[in-house]
Order: structure tokens, then sequence, then C-alpha cells
């Protein structure tokens, strides 16, 4: 019963969204180009996905995700790793880092575009550049969590130092080279389409919204953004917190 | 570190060696010939075109435009998700109502709408500012109801028990507790402001904001601009974060000794 009226509930503000865009799109007084009808962009939903388009330039989008995401866990991991474990890589990478981790990574875009031309190469760069300085950021933190006391004991019981760091190094600090990988997937996925705007690549969802802009298509502008909205949903629930339940909150070390 | 309060110049020096060889790198790159001197402009260019556009004023026109759309966007976010977020965590029917249109909007990235604000209210401040609003209202809204609801019963309870009636609750006990929270969701929300105001504007703006400029930059390849503005932006960054958001996170939690707000 308590489950039924919180739906009706969390029903109602969209209803009223809904109802108030249809009074608009019908009584407005604007053009329906600009504000098409709820019938209209529903149609035009169905559409899309029917012919595929949609479904193409989300797997692409996602594709330039992916790759864009594991270039930049890969090199963020290591050099948060080095961090960690060296002084002086701490020391020399620090202030650098904590200059370029302040910059919104879509100032970039144009220079990348200078740099490598438009495209996917520079998106994909772009992507694993822009993600990658909150993964190195925790991972630092990460290694640094690591109790001393932990690596102090295996050492006394003879352990080798590629033991320690593959046995405590590494699962110490994985709560944190988590978050830290969420985190960047969470800021790539922000900017993502942004950048597809600005590199004019040949089909993903952001040139969609772009593309449709000439065209006055505010109704595939509108199921693109539905879309987008579905895919951010399932990044979050069923990526991240499928990972983390398997390994952290497994292994005891959050709380789930 | 040391322990004694001595300045530690052994990791300063480290630090700025660490500074020295980027540069010296992008020095040695810039001027190898790889890339043509347009496109990766040896350090002197740059540093010269930054000393260009702070004499001729240019830079502070962009600049001011672009934070007063940061600002006011920010501003018209706080104003609506400070009382909204404080609803949502007082009243069981109102979180129950606004939580799934919350948890829908959320994920959109801001800047996914660009192109359509554009459409609905032509390029410029409307368009930025609400991108701006958009990037932050949710975020800030969520951490304000975070903390309204993390308030310990303990302090309700005891005020309740003491008389209190509700406008005192609410102003003596909620809202103070609630305030980390507000505060940590307002840097997460400037970081995310910050990044829908360049975009906005590299998408979106008619003439003026540190977008604009490096976007305009790219038309007539003018590499050292972008490289001067990608500058100006980073340091904007790191005095707001540093010398007004930090600053302000620290002294309450570390006042009132609370815990620190929910980093979404």
């Amino acid at each position: 019963m308590k489950r039924i009226t919180d739906i009706l509930l969390g029903c109602i503000p969209f209803v009223l969204i809904f109802a108030a865009w249809q009074w608009l799109s019908v009584f407005g007084g604007f053009p329906q180009k600009l504000v098409p009808e709820l019938g209209q962009i529903a149609q035009t939903f169905v559409r899309l996905v029917q012919e595929g388009t949609l479904w193409n330039a989300a797997v692409s989008t996602l594709y330039r995700l992916l790759l864009g995401f594991v270039l930049s866990g890969v090199v963020g991991v290591l050099i948060g790793i080095m961090m960690g474990r060296h002084k002086t890589v701490e020391d020399r990478l620090l202030p650098l880092i904590s200059f370029l981790y302040p910059i919104p990574g879509i100032a970039y875009a144009p220079l990348f575009v200078l740099w490598f031309g438009l495209g996917d190469l520079p998106a994909i760069l772009l992507i694993a550049f822009a993600s990658t300085f909150a993964v190195i950021m925790n991972t630092w933190r990460g290694v640094r969590s690591v109790k001393p006391v932990w690596i102090k004991s295996a050492e006394v019981m003879g352990a080798k130092s590629t033991d320690i760091f593959w046995r405590i190094v590494l699962p110490g600090a994985l709560p944190f080279i988590l978050s830290g990988l969420r985190l960047g997937l969470a800021s790539a996925w922000r900017i993502l389409v942004a950048v597809e705007m600005l590199m004019s690549v040949k089909i993903g969802l952001g040139w969609m919204i772009f593309g449709s802009q000439t065209f006055l298509n505010t109704d595939v502008m509108l199921s693109t953004i539905v879309l987008i909205g579905l895919i951010g949903v399932v990044l979050e629930k069923q990526v991240f917190e499928q990972i983390e339940r398997r390994t952290v909150v497994r292994w005891g070390m959050v709380r789930g | 570190m040391s322990k004694t309060n001595a300045f530690p110049w052994a990791t300063w020096g480290r630090g700025l060696s660490g500074l020295v060889f980027a540069l010296v790198l992008w020095e040695v790159f810039a001027r190898s010939g790889f890339y043509s001197k347009a496109l990766t402009p040896p350090l002197m260019t740059v540093a010269l075109k930054l000393q260009d556009m702070l004499m001729d004023g240019a830079i502070f026109a962009h600049t001011g435009v672009t934070m007063l759309r940061v600002w006011l966007g920010l501003g018209i976010s706080f104003v609506i998700a400070i009382p909204l977020g404080m609803l949502m965590g007082t009243s069981n029917t109102v979180q129950r109502m606004l939580s799934p249109l919350l948890s829908v909007l959320m994920p959109i990235p801001s800047l996914a709408w660009v192109p359509l604000f554009v459409l609905w209210f032509g390029i410029g401040n409307s368009s930025t500012i609400l991108v701006v609003i958009y990037a932050s209202l949710f975020t800030l809204t969520y951490n304000t109801w975070t903390g309204a609801r993390a308030i310990n019963q303990v302090w309700t309870k005891s005020a309740f028990v003491m008389g209190a009636n509700s406008r005192q609750m609410l102003w003596h006990v909620v809202l103070p507790g609630t305030m980390p929270y507000v505060i940590s969701g307002l840097r997460i929300a400037f970081g995310r402001a910050w990044i829908a105001v360049i975009g906005g504007e590299l998408l979106a703006s008619p003439d003026w904001g540190l977008g604009k400029l490096i976007f305009d930059a790219r038309e007539f390849l003018e590499t050292e601009t972008m490289l001067a503005a990608l500058v100006i932006i980073g340091l904007i960054g790191i005095a707001i974060e540093k010398l007004f958001l930090r600053r302000l996170e620290a002294a309450t939690i570390e006042r009132w000794g609370m815990v620190q707000g929910d980093r979404r």
C-alpha cells in the first residue's frame, strides 16, 4: 500500500509538468517546432528507436565514454599509485595536478580540436584527460590511507614487496580508487555530450542534439535528452553500485 | 614533513622543480617544430599575450561576464534549493513527491540542454545562466535534503522538550544543523556550475565570456589566447575553491564539529 502511494505521489510533479507543457504547446502561441505536443515527442521517440538512429548514436557515445574512461582509469590509477608510494613523485606532481584539476575539461575542447583535428580521437582524448584528475587524486589519497601498521606487520611476517603491494596496498586503497573511478566516470559523462557538440563527431547523442538545433527539431532533441537521462541512471545504479557491492562492500571495508 | 613549524623548503623545491620541468618540456616541444608554432606557442608568446590581455582590459570584461553568470545562476539555485531541500527533509509527503523528479533530472548533463535553451531563449545570458542553474540546482537540493534528514534526533527532541516552537526549531536547530551539508553542496555545485558556464559559453555565447574567448581564438588559430584563458580559468577556479569555499566549509565544520556532507 505504501508503495502505491509512493508511486502516485512521485507521479504528481511529472503530471503537472506534462500538463503545463501540453497547455503551453497548444494554447501558448509558440511555434509547434519549438514547443511540440507531448504526443509528437513520444511519436518521434518511438520512431527514432525503431529506425535505430537513437540506438546507433547511443552506442557510439558509450563507446567514446568507455574508451576515454578506460584510458583515464589506467593512467590515473598508475600515476596515483606512483604518487602515493613515492614521496618524490608526489612532491613533483602534486602542484601541477592541483593547478590542472579545477580547470573544466570542456575548456580544452577548442585546443584539442586544433591539436588533434575533429572527430573521435580528440573527443576520446579529452574525455580521458578531463576525468583522469579525479582518479589520480583519489588513488593517491587511497594509497596514502593504507595503515602503516598493516605494511609493517606484513614485512615482519616476511612478505615480499610485490606481495605487499598486491595484497595490502592495492586492496587497502581500493575503496578510494573505486570512488575516484566513479567520480571520473561521472565527470566524463557530464562533458561528453558537449564535447561531441564541439568536435563534430559523425554520430553520437550530443551531436544528435546539436544537429537537430539547425533544423529546429525540438522533438528529436527532447527524445535524445530522455535517453541521456536513462543512460545516466543506469550508469550510476547498475554499473557502479554493482562493482562496489561485489568488492569493497563484500570485503567489509565500507558499509553497503 | 618536519614536526617543527619550519617552512618545508624541500617539499616546495620539489614541487617547483616538477612545475619547471613541465614548462621546460613544453618549451622544448614548442620550439622543436614538431607542431607548428601557431599550434604550440612557446611560453614567452603565451606570457606576452596574457600581459596584453591584462593591459587592454579585455580579459577583465570576459572574466566579469563569466563570473556574473556563474554567481547569478548559483544564487538563483541557492534561493530555490534551500527551501526546497528543507521542505523535502522535514515533510515526508514532499520528499515522496519530489525525489523521483530529482533522480530523473539529476543525471542529465546540464550541457545537453544548451542547444535547446538556445532555441527557446536565444544565445547569451539567459541560456548560459539557465545552464548554470540546471547544473547546480539539483546537487544543492539533494545535499540540503540529506542534511535536513541527517539532523541529530537528540537535538530536535531536546529543543522540543525545552519548549521550542516550530519557528525557533527551524532557525536554531534545523537550519544550523543542515549548514555543513549545504556548504559542501555549494562546493560541488560551484564545480559543476563552473563547467557549465564555460561549456555554455563555448556553445551559446554571443560576444563575452571566457568560454567565448577560447572559442573565438580557435577561429583565428590563436593558441596563445586559448592557453592564456585556460591559465586565467584555472587561477579563478583555485582562488574561489581555496579562498572562499574551502574556508567557508572548514570554518563551519571545524567550529561546529560536524560530519561532512555526501560528496555526490
